[in-house]
């Protein structure tokens, strides 16, 4: 069987894309391979853990379920999209305010199901935030926080900013940029 | 993951055709969140695999049809979960599609493709056959509809004929006040899969529909039509005796890694006296 490549055309972050794809490879490969952003984690593979959550035109789903080709002509939003020229969203910051972050490999995953909850639901309840972050496991069980942060987010104002040059939180808050440096899968980021 | 064809007909006919061409070395993909898996672990081998989600004629609309609600075969759970219509008419199906996965998988899983994937554990087959549901499926020589129930063989396997798809599932409009509702027993709260599902519909004339599911090879509907499953005066010890009639055709599987058959069947009947109760509970309050 001959395998050839796809043209792909999709929005990633605000930005159009348009590259050839493998039609076996999913869109969590096309991110991370074909287009470098790392900051969408591969994990479980199966669905179960949410680590590479995105929103593919507007509506959270596992990245390591959708093919790349499935994806042509739709606009994907990944954790890198949701900080506007390094300033990071509501969300991010109130997850760095909490210490939501601990190993931060799952935080990308996190945040986007989070932005996705609060852009359905303004104000969530407790339950409303347990059963929106559901698809999202953190293996450091920082769910206390995790959710705390939600619940702050969906309060916070513009008022609530941290300084970037606040150095303590520097690298807390390349975790909530999905930055590779800052992530346990460093050594598989493209050079 | 191995390599595929991939294609994405525009047309219903090209797509059937594929379908038909290809036979059994084709799968279709709308949200692919069971599909994608097994392409990944390889229990599933398809040289082509053919994307429905640009086809024309298909939609993921939830609409009136001639006394019918029907969905297309494009419809999400999570638009199953959220309409309006649906959580009036058919609310066990509401919380039965509010089981599946986590938001990342409702927002992706199709209602119609619960179905065809045929998992004896299909969160929101018993809610549909319980429902009355049909199967309106097109393919090489025309549409036709089936009752569920008729749909079913075993795990991944349903009757469609070679080059058939579904393209729709259909629930006739309540003709008179229901109480229904759904019930599933998992090893934890959350995200997994179902070690007992049930459904269970009462109306007024007495008649109770009950199904069930993750107990046997393919999820299962029973009707009792005596009156005495739906009545509130009669004691549990007596509704015991005549669910486990209509518990026949439950046979778990003694090499599940979930569950041992006998814990599936006892808490069958607990989910069975419970889900009754449920649905008389909500038929009189949708009388009152």
């Amino acid at each position: 069987m001959t395998i050839r490549r796809r043209p792909l055309e999709l929005t990633v972050n605000g930005r159009s894309r348009s590259i050839e794809v493998l039609a076996h490879h999913t869109l969590l490969d096309v991110l991370r391979e074909d287009l470098g952003l790392t900051g969408t984690k591969e994990c479980c593979l199966v669905g179960e853990c949410g680590a590479c959550t995105v929103l593919l035109d507007g509506h959270s789903v596992d990245s390591c379920l959708v093919l790349g080709v499935e994806a042509d002509g739709a606009s994907v939003t990944t954790v890198e999209g949701l900080a506007i020229d390094g300033r990071l969203s509501p969300v991010q910051r109130s997850f760095l305010e909490t210490g939501a972050a601990q190993c931060g490999f799952c935080i990308p995953g996190q945040l986007v199901s989070a932005h996705a909850l609060l852009a359905d639901v303004a104000h969530p309840t407790r339950a409303q935030v347990e059963e929106g972050l559901a698809g999202n496991l953190c293996r450091c069980a920082g769910y206390e926080q995790i959710i705390e942060a939600v619940l702050i987010a969906a309060d916070a104002t513009d008022g609530d900013v941290i300084a970037d040059d606040d150095l303590a939180a520097r690298s807390a808050m390349l975790r909530m940029l999905g930055d590779r440096a800052a992530t346990p899968d460093a050594d598989l980021a493209p050079q | 993951m191995r390599p595929f064809e991939y294609e994405r007909p525009s047309e219903l006919a090209q797509a059937t055709s594929l379908l038909a061409e290809h036979g059994p070395e084709a799968r279709p993909i709308a949200g692919g969140t069971d599909l994608i898996i097994r392409l990944r672990d390889g229990s599933l081998r398809p040289r082509v695999v053919v994307d429905v989600k640009g086809i024309d004629e298909l939609d993921g609309d939830i609409r009136d049809d001639d006394g019918y609600l029907r969905f297309g075969a494009l419809t999400t759970m999570t638009e199953v979960a959220a309409n309006s219509r649906v959580k009036r008419d058919y609310p066990a199906l509401v919380e039965s599609a509010l089981f599946v996965g986590s938001v990342q998988i409702r927002n992706r899983a199709t209602l119609v493709g619960n179905m065809c994937n045929a998992s004896p554990a299909a969160d929101t087959a018993p809610a549909l056959l319980a429902y009355g549901a049909l199967i309106v499926a097109t393919g090489p020589s025309g549409t036709r509809h089936l009752p569920l129930e008729e749909f079913f063989v075993r795990s991944g396997v349903t009757t469609l004929a070679r080059g058939e798809l579904v393209v729709a599932i259909e629930l006739p409009n309540p003709t008179s006040p229901r109480g229904s509702v759904h019930l599933r027993r998992t090893r934890r709260r959350g995200h997994d899969l179902a070690s007992v599902t049930l459904a269970c519909a009462v109306t007024p004339d007495g008649k109770t529909r009950i199904a069930y599911g993750s107990v046997g090879p393919r999820p299962v509907l029973a009707i009792d039509d005596s009156g005495r499953l739906a009545d509130p005066t009669l004691p549990d010890t007596d509704k015991a005796g005549l669910l486990d009639q209509l518990f026949a055709g439950a046979s778990p599987s003694p090499t599940s890694m979930r569950a041992s058959p006998e814990y599936r069947l006892a808490m069958l009947r607990v989910l069975g006296l419970r889900g009754v109760k449920s649905a008389i509970d909500r038929l009189a309050s949708a009388q009152a």
